[in-house]
């Protein structure tokens, strides 16, 4: 990974892509934290079309999933692919441009698309076909890029971190073309039909959804795990070997595990417990990334203590060791019988969201501002420190409320009387949801107090500002 | 083992190549076979594709996300079948195109509600859920109030025919005129009621001059998990 090359690499992109990361992260959150809020008091749906729970729902999930997620992603995937393969970017700075705003144009038209009451009606694949064809049209674009400059590279190998790039880049393609085969209405309306339906449609649903969190949210950052651990901690990954098994494993397993979306549905018994038995084999290819992270360490272990950037990144890989087991755990039947359904299956999600995803792109960020824009180091550490343990209690707050209501409203839901009735109406469930939701809103106030501090961060960085600040010296023992 | 793995990170092409066969494996084996066993695609008595009304309602639902707090799918356990009735078959939702069997119950599953409230009480709660139900946090929906576009209706059902939905010529043909007689009849000698058995006549919002939003959402509402009869099934029918 030697910086000594003739071909200049193409920086200007990756810049733009952390700073529309940066924001729509930001943006992303407020909006999920706005609708929590809406939950715990329904009068601020405002009793407007535009600022109902089910219209900003899916702008909340586009704007963390495919805004911020997709630009953290296409901004590491490009500045990895670059300096591991010691060529420019594919395209050069113009097709990397084309990128960029052909990506967050789609974010933009697809938002808009969902509060104006378009959306196919299936979950993390709102956009109707229209939206979708575009997007198509800058993923294979996306898929040139990368490939490019892996195939100009003028190292031998291909770096493990563009492996889960390329997995990622080309599996969501095949998941976004499956599962968006709609027939439109007509050339001049967005409303179209998918051409699946009922058991077969949720299926073909659940393979897609299941599989963006697989290959979006989990082999993408994978990816970014391995440059950046690495690279912050100065050390080698820790196993090349369990690198490789762990790849393939988690990629070929993963695919099968979309049915523990569909337990006790009308799903035959055979495709559940099929998906059951590939979630819970998951586990240990999970586990098998996690342990690779978190040994790439070894010898390396005070930098947690003096280094707030790397503190995000082994917490982040923590959160996905804990998540990638509560899943699989999840996903056995007779848990799931009551974890379905209800808010159990939110925190779930938000623990691998905000605690692996949101802080393994946090630790990205914060180590590629100061490269990219020249500096020697961010304006602040500190304020490092201080988003992380504002990010840090948010999540607790969020994923405890969740646990205890998630487990309470699976409880209540199934409880009798002693004469035999069920115990609850389902609206005292709901009442009963109250104090949770407003934690949870309240952690998810601080996870964006944290975003706020480190937008500022970057700004005073990128001015060139720094912080007069004691740096805490790395530990002197010698204990390597 | 792992010397040969140098093969697949040296060429971007074979790499690839290994990824794509890797992650088709699993979606091949369980997806495909759902479209020829019998347990997914059995004919059950009574499941009808939407009249042209519910279908404008059930487009309704979908615009507006409801999906995201209510299931349409009713699982086999004996405290969900007391909520809320016999579980769901996949043969109740061969024609949705999509499926609305949701992930989350902020509020209850929906896959039997027809018929369990009044037309008058649904429009009430849309407009302003805590009018009927002072605890509920759903959002109100006023702007339903308006008119519905239904200019293009056949458009939908002829769309629908082609991904394996069996409307006839004539359900297309008389699209439009069916949704308005659904709004504007009371009768169940109506055209309508012969070829949509089950519909929820009339205008739900008591108004059947101007056909509302509320009147095709109420109207997709009061269908749902009613079209088949329980009470006449013959479990000694069904085992094999």
């Amino acid at each position: 990974m030697s910086t000594n090359t003739d071909a200049a690499y193409c920086e200007d992109v990756v810049k733009k892509f952390v700073l529309a990361a940066t924001f729509w992260g930001v943006v992303g959150f407020l909006v999920g934290d706005y609708i929590a809020w809406e939950l715990a008091f329904p009068a601020l749906n405002l009793d407007l079309e535009w600022t109902t729970f089910g219209r900003l729902r899916p702008v909340h999930t586009s704007a963390v999933i495919f805004a911020f997620g997709g630009n953290v992603l296409m901004a590491t995937s490009f500045y990895v692919v670059q300096r591991t393969s010691r060529a420019s970017l594919f395209g050069g700075s113009g097709f990397g441009n084309f990128i960029f705003w052909g990506y967050n144009l789609f974010i933009v038209l697809a938002a808009l698309s969902y509060v104006l009451g378009y959306s196919q009606g299936q979950e993390y694949a709102e956009p109707e076909w229209a939206l979708d064809i575009y997007l198509t049209v800058i993923w294979v674009a996306y898929l040139i890029a990368f490939a490019g400059t892996l195939m100009k590279r003028r190292e031998p190998h291909i770096y493990v971190a563009n492996w889960f790039f390329l997995a990622m880049i080309l599996t969501i393609a095949m998941l976004h073309l499956g599962n968006n085969l709609a027939i439109p209405v007509s050339a001049t309306t967005l409303k179209s039909y998918n051409i699946f339906s009922g058991v077969q449609n949720a299926m073909v649903q659940w393979w897609y959804g299941h599989n963006a969190v697989g290959f979006f949210l989990t082999a993408g950052f994978l990816g970014i795990m391995y440059y950046f651990v690495p690279k912050r901690a100065e050390r080698p990954v820790y196993s090349y070997r369990l690198s490789i098994v762990h790849f393939w494993a988690l990629i070929f397993l993963y695919i099968w595990a979309g049915p523990h979306h569909l337990h006790y549905t009308a799903l035959p018994d055979w495709a559940q417990t099929l998906g059951m038995t590939f979630s819970i084999m998951l586990w240990m290819p999970s586990w098998g990334g996690m342990i690779n992270g978190l040994m790439t360490l070894s010898g390396a272990w005070d930098k947690l203590r003096t280094d707030p950037v790397m503190r995000f990144l082994v917490t982040s890989v923590a959160f996905y060791g804990m998540s990638t087991f509560e899943g699989p755990m999840m996903s056995i039947k007779a848990v799931n019988s009551l974890s379905h359904y209800t808010d159990w299956t939110i925190g779930h999600v938000h623990s691998g969201a905000l605690g692996w995803v949101a802080f393994v792109s946090f630790g990205a960020l914060y180590y590629l501002v100061p490269k990219l824009w020249g500096r020697r180091e961010l304006y602040s550490l500190k304020l490092v420190g201080v988003h992380f343990w504002i990010a840090t209690i948010g999540i607790l707050l969020y994923i405890t409320a969740m646990w205890i209501s998630g487990i309470m409203q699976g409880l209540m839901w199934r409880a009798y009387d002693n004469l035999g009735f069920l115990q609850y109406s389902f609206i005292e469930t709901v009442e009963a949801m109250h104090p949770y939701y407003v934690i949870r809103a309240t952690g998810g106030v601080l996870f964006v107090i944290g975003g706020l501090v480190m937008a500022y961060n970057f700004f005073k960085t990128i001015r060139g500002d720094v912080a007069d600040e004691e740096v805490l010296a790395p530990a002197t023992s010698g204990a390597r | 083992m792992f010397q040969h793995h140098k093969v697949l990170e040296t060429n971007v092409f074979l790499l690839a190549v290994g990824i794509l066969l890797m992650v088709i494996v699993g979606g091949l084996v369980e997806i495909v076979p759902l479209f020829s066993i019998e347990s997914t695609i059995e004919k059950v008595d009574g499941v009808r594709p939407y009249s042209p009304l519910e279908l404008e309602g059930r487009n309704i639902y979908i615009r507006e996300g409801c999906y995201l707090c209510h299931s349409q799918m009713i699982r086999p356990f004996k405290d969900e079948v007391e909520r809320y009735g016999h579980y769901s078959l996949a043969a109740e939702s061969k024609y949705d195109h999509p499926f609305q069997w949701g992930s989350k119950r902020t509020g209850p599953d929906l896959a039997r509600i027809g018929g369990k409230y009044t037309n008058d009480w649904h429009v009430r709660h849309l407009i302003n859920p805590r009018d009927v139900v002072p605890e509920s946090v759903m959002p109100g929906y006023p702007h339903l109030k308006r008119p519905l576009r239904y200019d293009d209706i056949a458009d939908h059902l002829k769309t629908l025919r082609l991904v394996g939905v069996p409307y006839t010529d004539e359900d297309i043909k008389n699209a439009k005129a069916d949704l308005e007689e659904q709004v504007r009849s009371d009768s169940s000698d109506a055209a309508i009621a012969k070829r949509y058995p089950k519909a929820r006549m009339g205008a739900a919002d008591g108004n059947p001059k101007t056909i509302t939003e509320l009147d095709a959402l109420v109207a997709y509402l009061q269908v749902l998990g009613t079209m088949v009869d329980f009470t006449a099934v013959d479990p000694a029918s069904i085992r094999r």
